[in-house]
């Protein structure tokens, strides 16, 4: 375009004649000095690292060798790159939808309620962070222990709530002498008839844990026509004899105990005093089991492993669309606000449902910015790297892989292939081509 | 016309500027003294700020024993690698540099970059020992001087979880084994293991493996002499298999799996623990905060022996290397195996020496003093294996040693798919 103007207005500038030279050098020392820097910009960051990564990926590790496309072959064969290949189709499957949707779903709601400002900016606030940020604290949110991560404790409000924990929950049989698990109780294995003396030993009760009325355990007497027994913290420092009430151990006052006839059913219930001792009277003939009852035992919520192999990448992408539910958000109530509020009269009028006015006029007319919302996304989803890198630990790091962090990990991360990174590069860049192209495409045609 | 002056000014700037990089040159070498050594040494590390001062404190006692040496020292920092590499590239590196890995140490002396200092060997030997002098040795030349070490064989564990089970730092492998077991009578989780990206796991392997098949055999496998399905890398396997029992470990599995180093260490050194000891280097008190006091709030002892095993230590170290011919970077080189050198710094504090001869009591604290006193004193002193592989299988997250000592962390009845494991990336890696 330049060129044709300066052409074309040349003769009819005043310069001196025979030097029409200076004139020409002149106009495209102007074009130059705009273009060139950006140019120089533009060459320096983009098209040369571009053509150098090209030729990078056809070189072995160490730059030396050419190698053809075998790092292409690599990159389809080797099983840490296929989970990232896997990882990055789930997320373009997912992610843009899942975002589109939410943003339509809150763009919709809150045009009908009062204070709607205050909710969008509620939504949006996380856009003002950066991804990396936004990872760190997902990260410690989705920790496994509930009294560290914020959504296991929000679960284990609800689940103590439903079932509370068990007195001793950490508590074992301190010898075989008393056998089961945390599911069954646990039975004394020995057959009890009255007149006995039952012994339930427990360990791996933490000092802490224990209850702060427990006296010194003591052995009771036997009982005629009766069956008594002790249950007692069966550790003392140093280990101690394991079967034995001895000196310091302490009895385990307030523990449910059951008497258990033949058949295994429950026929009488007590629980223990201060020295953990308890007493059956006049429990009759035959012969019965001991059994701390299960509900003891019940552990407490041990919190959903978010940041586990199998749910890192839900987990992940859950973080990722908190971040950019906002932005979709934005963009798709600003579309809202732009359609004609007396189309949604007139199909109203004409007997339409509320939902068949969203489904049939609303979304229609918002094609183009969901269009636009969703091709962000999925440039954005293409490329997503720092919000895996922060979230995820590094154990599960292979798990969590997408294309961009795995090439961030062959090049720099310790491998230091750059030739297979490269590969990876130039094969992202290939993914992000046909979108940028619609893009474009579409840019031009609304221009 | 005006262009031809612009060229002709440019292709005298040009030359003026190569002229003077030329004479920049030949300042260097100038003077050599007849009796007394004398000259320039300029020296490249790692240490920066507070270590800095301490190795400036070093290099002055240097410089009253060789008034007429001056050493200029010049921080790399965390790029210390890059940089080397590069000085190294472009034809200029510095007299000598410290670095802390073998693995960079032996591709120099490949390059042929380095100087061989075998005139000093039988003096490091004398001082740091034979252990500690082959790390700085690459295929029976010696290039290297280890400075400054650290020491991995060390336990650290939380005083009231041990006195409330009431047992004692234990010396050998069963006490170990029968402590933990009363630590978890006592209802406390005796270990908190971080597997973080795969290099601590690494490090408790090397520990139970120098201790059980011995410090021959380490060599062996470190140069892949012995393939990793072999016999005693199971039976090392099957040893520290016993640690990562799920009840055995703060948070079972899942929990040491998603935890962090740094993360490792706190859960041990607070005043409600949730595990009684934890594996890991003398750097442990550095890496998080803590409101207990050193040796009676939380303590160390070293990594027990197996199976009779002499005092072992796996560890890292600061290797000075020699890049240019120069009677004073010698010195210098004696010098660091001297004592004095080691206790200048030992003095100032977050320094371990590997010399022999270093009088403990000159360490600040009494957890220094206990950790030092082990590296000096062990019969074997090991390099950290993982930093003696290609990188591809010592030190990449989800490959080689991290990735398939994690998986085993995961799942410690794998014994034979893990070291079959091993072996392929190995063979992989060298090729």
């Amino acid at each position: 375009m330049s060129e044709s103007v300066s052409t074309a207005e040349a003769p009819t500038r005043g310069l001196p004649p025979g030097d029409g030279e200076p004139g020409i050098w002149q106009r495209y020392g102007v074009v130059a000095v705009f273009l060139v820097p950006a140019l120089v910009l533009l060459g320096v960051w983009i098209v040369y690292p571009t053509i150098r990564t090209i030729i990078r990926s056809f070189f072995d590790r160490s730059g030396d060798e050419f190698i053809g496309l075998d790092n292409y072959q690599t990159l389809f064969e080797d099983d840490t790159l296929l989970t990232a290949l896997r990882n990055n189709l789930l997320w373009l499957l997912i992610v843009p939808a899942f975002v589109t949707a939410v943003g339509l779903v809150f763009a919709v709601l809150l045009e009908r309620v009062r204070f709607s400002t205050a909710f969008k900016v509620a939504v949006f606030m996380p856009m003002a962070i950066s991804l990396f940020a936004a990872g760190v604290i997902w990260r410690l949110m989705y920790e496994k222990d509930p009294d560290q991560g914020t959504v296991n404790a929000a679960i284990a409000v609800v689940k103590d709530a439903v079932s509370p924990s068990g007195v001793l929950s950490a508590a074992k049989p301190s010898t075989d002498a008393l056998q089961g698990g945390p599911k069954g109780g646990l039975v004394l294995e020995r057959e009890l008839a009255n007149g006995d003396v039952a012994q339930l030993g427990l360990t791996g009760i933490r000092s802490s844990d224990v209850p702060a009325n427990a006296e010194q355990a003591v052995v009771p007497e036997a009982l005629a026509g009766g069956i008594t027994g002790v249950v007692w913290r069966d550790f003392k420092p140093g280990g101690g004899t394991a079967g034995e009430v001895e000196a310091e151990e302490l009895g385990l006052p307030g523990v449910t105990v059951e008497l258990r006839d033949e058949d295994g059913r429950s026929a009488l219930e007590t629980t223990t005093e201060a020295d953990g001792t308890f007493v059956f009277e006049d429990v009759g003939a035959g012969s019965f089991r001991a059994a701390i009852g299960p509900d003891t035992f019940s552990e407490p919520y041990a919190g959903v492993s978010w940041l586990g192999a199998s749910l890192i990448t839900p987990a992940i992408m859950l973080s990722y669309a908190w971040v950019w539910a906002g932005f979709a958000m934005v963009v798709i109530a600003a579309g809202l606000a732009a359609i004609p509020r007396d189309l949604l009269e007139a199909a109203r009028t004409d007997g339409a449902t509320e939902l068949q006015v969203f489904r049939r006029v609303t979304i229609p007319l918002l094609a183009p910015v969901l269009t636009v919302v969703f091709i962000t996304m999925l440039i954005y989803v293409l490329k997503v790297f720092d919000i895996v890198i922060a979230v995820a630990p590094g154990s599960v790091q292979d798990d969590a892989n997408v294309i961009a962090l795995a090439m961030w990990r062959t090049s720099f991360g310790g491998v230091n292939d750059f030739g297979l990174g490269a590969a990876i590069a130039v094969f992202l860049f290939l993914l992000v081509i046909p979108i940028l192209a619609i893009n474009v495409r579409r840019f031009r045609r609304e221009v | 016309m005006k262009r031809r002056w612009l060229v002709f000014a440019l292709l005298i700037g040009v030359l003026a500027f190569v002229g003077a990089g030329c004479g920049g040159d030949d300042d260097g070498g100038g003077a050599e003294g007849s009796e007394d050594v004398s000259g320039e040494v300029s020296i490249m590390a790692i240490w920066a700020g507070e270590e800095q001062e301490s190795f400036e404190a070093v290099i002055a006692g240097f410089e009253e024993a060789y008034p007429n040496v001056d050493v200029t020292y010049n921080s790399g920092g965390d790029n210390l690698g890059p940089l080397l590499s590069t000085a190294v590239e472009g034809g200029n590196p510095p007299d000598l540099a410290a670095i802390g890995q073998p693995g960079l140490m032996a591709d120099f002396a490949e390059q042929g970059v380095l100087q061989p200092i075998d005139d000093l060997r039988d003096t490091i030997v004398e001082g740091l020992g034979e252990s500690v002098a082959d790390v700085g040795a690459v295929e029976g030349t010696q290039y290297g001087v280890m400075y400054k070490g650290a020491n991995k064989s060390t336990i650290w564990y939380n005083v009231a979880a041990f006195e409330e089970a009431g047992v004692e730092p234990p010396e050998t492998w069963e006490d170990l084994s029968a402590a933990a077991d009363t630590i978890k009578a006592a209802g406390v989780t005796p270990y908190s293991v971080g597997v973080d990206v795969g290099w601590p796991i690494t490090d408790i392997f090397e520990n139970v493996y120098l201790r059980s098949a011995g410090p021959e055999m380490y060599d062996q496998l470190a140069r892949h002499e012995i393939a990793w399905t072999d016999q005693s890398v199971k039976d090392a396997l099957g040893i520290m298999a016993e640690i990562f029992a799920s009840d055995n470990m703060a948070g079972g599995t899942e929990g040491a799996l998603q935890t962090e180093m740094p993360d490792s260490v706190a859960k041990v050194f607070t005043d409600s623990p949730e595990a009684a000891m934890v594996i890991i280097g003398d750097f442990a008190p550095g890496v998080t905060e803590t409101t207990l006091e050193p040796e009676t709030g939380y303590n160390v002892f070293d990594f027990p022996s197996i199976e009779g095993s002499e005092p072992a230590v796996m560890g890292a170290g600061d290797i000075f290397l020699k890049f240019t011919e120069n009677p004073a970077s010698d010195a210098f080189l004696e010098y660091l195996t001297t004592v004095e050198a080691a206790e200048i710094w030992a003095e100032r504090g977050g320094f371990t020496s590997p010399h022999q001869d270093i009088d403990v009591s000159v360490y600040p604290d009494e957890i220094t003093r206990a950790t030092a006193g082990a590296l000096s004193e062990a019969e074997a002193f090991k390099f950290d294996m993982s930093d003696l592989q290609p990188a591809a299988f010592g030190g990449t997250p989800g490959q080689g040693m991290w990735k398939h000592l994690t998986d085993f962390v995961a799942n410690p009845d794998d014994i034979d798919g893990t070291a079959e494991k091993l072996e392929a990336d190995a063979v992989n890696a060298f090729g």
